[in-house]
């Protein structure tokens, strides 16, 4: 059986546009999961956009493995996530090691009354044959084996050159979206970098696949005890019986020597009969380095072409933010461009930069402060990291500050006021937390602009500047109180299609209400 | 509440001594790690960030 990474999933065909010189409204270069999610949400909302790959498969090896609750509801809202998450693995028990000694385990209980889990972990092929299939089933044009080889910001387009089997040829675009990875040529190409370098480091990453039982549970290991291991080691399970094993292994390593598939497997060996005192049979799957860096580019915008993803920031694999910061990029952005294709303020797509450059730096802080927990740099930072492992194998208290990374959750923008004394986790800029709603959920109802009104009167529509808001109603539940009303008797919350509060109040002043919009659309 | 920085433990030689004493026997690595289990441990028993913060200025 052929892999699904060895098919070509969109081959090359050769392009009308190839014999003419063509202008589309939206341009978005690489088809991984940021942009075809993109690519998704705009045909959704009616924009064809065309997404160009110098590829034509998913990618090789599982890479990004563990998508949050947050991309889990995005990928729901585009009619993605239901077979992912049948797919996908979910696991609650973790144990914590360090060194040779088992510090703590613990087992994650999901808050209930949410349509998605926590995470799941997946390969990312898995992702990206889900995001090209119904890509495809919405008629968005991928085209396989477009390479962008330059690139010419015009007054009011920007202008491509495309390479393919069939030689080059001249594209136009309205807005390009580059969702070309960590290495962007499209970035390259505008001679733009990145600004900071807060943490580097490699990571050797091998896909085990069992051919026996061996435990659902993540593995992780502060100052593994086995050789060459490196100062962090995690081990967990994906779909297909393959456990994800990342070692961490410093800056200045030899790559080529790392690679070795005998000293691979010495390591390999070791953790996996750490426990057992027997090595389990295993097929390496897929092994490869990984090189990152915590850093990001200075603005994502620039004039018509915006960044989204890799493309945009790096951060560490700590928390899982790489792959799920890119799919909230493009949640960000899609309703935004859309709007501004209907002729809408370019401020919509400032917003953008301005949301998205914040929850970059918030992921980056993020992942710095678990490196700093993981690789200590100072003799005192050491100390209390030890410390507090030691601590935590007795004592409760410590082991919240155990950061081998933070699960990622969605940024919360700042800057909105908030006019009711409500519950903090639905504050304006969070996005809303979901809960049951009928025999459905919440989130399922927000595709849009709406108004959630709890125990008070609200229009069921309202029409400005072109966008029209529609009613949602919840019956008051506890879990609705719970997390929506807290102590108020009543809140009107407006909420834009992303799914973040833009206001809440206690009830509807239409007056307010118009206001929050307009700002939200960027017309003061 | 805000950090107190007048007198308020009971018999202060007493407590000096049993501070001394924990430390008794340790390596210099070992004072430290105790030293630092120790903070941490006072750290949460005091759990108000501004109290903590208070504390890390006076001490600096």
């Amino acid at each position: 059986m052929t892999a699904i990474f060895d098919t070509p999933l969109y081959p090359y065909v050769r392009h009308p546009d190839q014999d003419r010189l063509a202008r589309d409204p939206v341009i978005i270069v690489g088809a991984g999961p940021v942009g075809l999610t993109l690519a998704i949400d705009l045909a959704l909302k009616g924009v064809k956009a065309v997404v160009l790959d110098d590829n034509d498969r998913v990618s090789t090896g599982s890479r990004a493995i563990c998508f949050a609750k947050r991309t889990l509801e995005i990928l729901d809202r585009l009619g993605v996530a239901a077979p992912l998450i049948a797919k996908g693995v979910q696991w609650n028990k973790g144990r914590v090691f360090f060194g040779e000694r088992e510090v703590y385990d613990f087992t994650l209980l999901a808050e209930d009354g949410h349509k998605q889990p926590a995470f799941i972990n997946l390969q990312q092929y898995y992702l990206e044959a889900a995001l090209v299939g119904r890509a495809q089933e919405l008629g968005v044009d991928i085209r396989g084996r477009n390479r962008v080889m330059g690139l010419e910001q015009r007054t009011d387009y920007v202008s491509l050159t495309v390479e393919t089997p069939d030689g080059p040829y001249l594209l136009g675009a309205d807005w390009l979206i580059a969702c070309d990875g960590a290495r962007s040529p499209t970035r390259d190409m505008m001679g733009l970098g990145f600004e900071g370098r807060v943490f580097e480091d490699n990571f050797l990453i091998a896909d085990v696949k069992m051919r026996a039982d061996f435990p659902t549970e993540r593995w992780f290991w502060f100052e593994p005890p086995f050789e060459g291991a490196g100062q962090s080691a995690l081990l967990h399970k994906q779909p297909d019986d393959v456990w994800r094993i990342d070692f961490q292994l410093g800056w200045d390593i030899d790559r080529e020597a790392e690679l070795d598939p005998t000293r691979i497997r010495a390591r390999v060996d070791a953790m996996l009969s750490s426990q057992t005192g027997t090595i389990p049979d295993y097929d390496l799957e897929w092994t490869s380095i990984y090189t990152f860096q915590c850093r990001r580019m200075a603005r994502f915008r620039q004039d018509r072409v915006l960044f989204a993803g890799d493309a945009a920031h790096q951060v560490s694999p700590f928390g899982a933010r790489g792959a799920n910061s890119g799919i909230q990029d493009v949640d960000n952005l899609s309703w935004r461009l859309a709007l501004v294709l209907d002729g809408r303020s370019e401020a919509l797509l400032d917003a953008y930069a301005t949301e998205r450059e914040y929850a970059a730096d918030e992921n980056i802080l993020a992942s710095t402060r678990s490196t700093d927990f993981l690789t200590p740099k100072s003799q005192i930072s050491q100390i209390f990291r030890n410390a507090v492992l030691d601590l935590a194998a007795d004592h409760a208290f410590a082991r919240p500050l155990v950061n081998s990374g933070r699960l990622s959750v969605p940024c919360v923008y700042p800057d909105l006021a908030d006019g009711l004394t409500g519950p903090m986790p639905t504050r304006p800029g969070v996005a809303c937390v979901d809960a049951p709603v009928g025999a459905g959920y919440l989130l399922d109802h927000l595709q849009g602009f709406h108004l959630l009104a709890l125990g008070c009167d609200a229009p069921d529509m309202l029409a400005d500047n072109g966008i029209v808001v529609t009613r949602i109603d919840a019956a008051l539940t506890e879990q609705i109180k719970a997390r929506y009303l807290g102590d108020a008797p009543s809140a009107l919350y407006l909420i834009r299609p992303d799914q973040h509060v833009v206001g809440r109040w206690p009830n509807f002043d239409e007056t307010t209400v118009r206001n929050a919009l307009r700002a939200a659309i960027g017309r003061e | 509440m805000t950090l107190n920085l007048d007198p308020n433990i009971a018999d202060p030689d007493g407590f000096y001594d049993e501070l001394l004493a924990a430390h008794e026997g340790l390596s210099k690595a070992e004072s430290d790690a105790l030293n630092a289990r120790l903070i941490l441990t006072l750290c949460n028993q005091i759990g108000d960030r501004a109290v903590i913060r208070a504390a890390l200025r006076a001490a600096r």
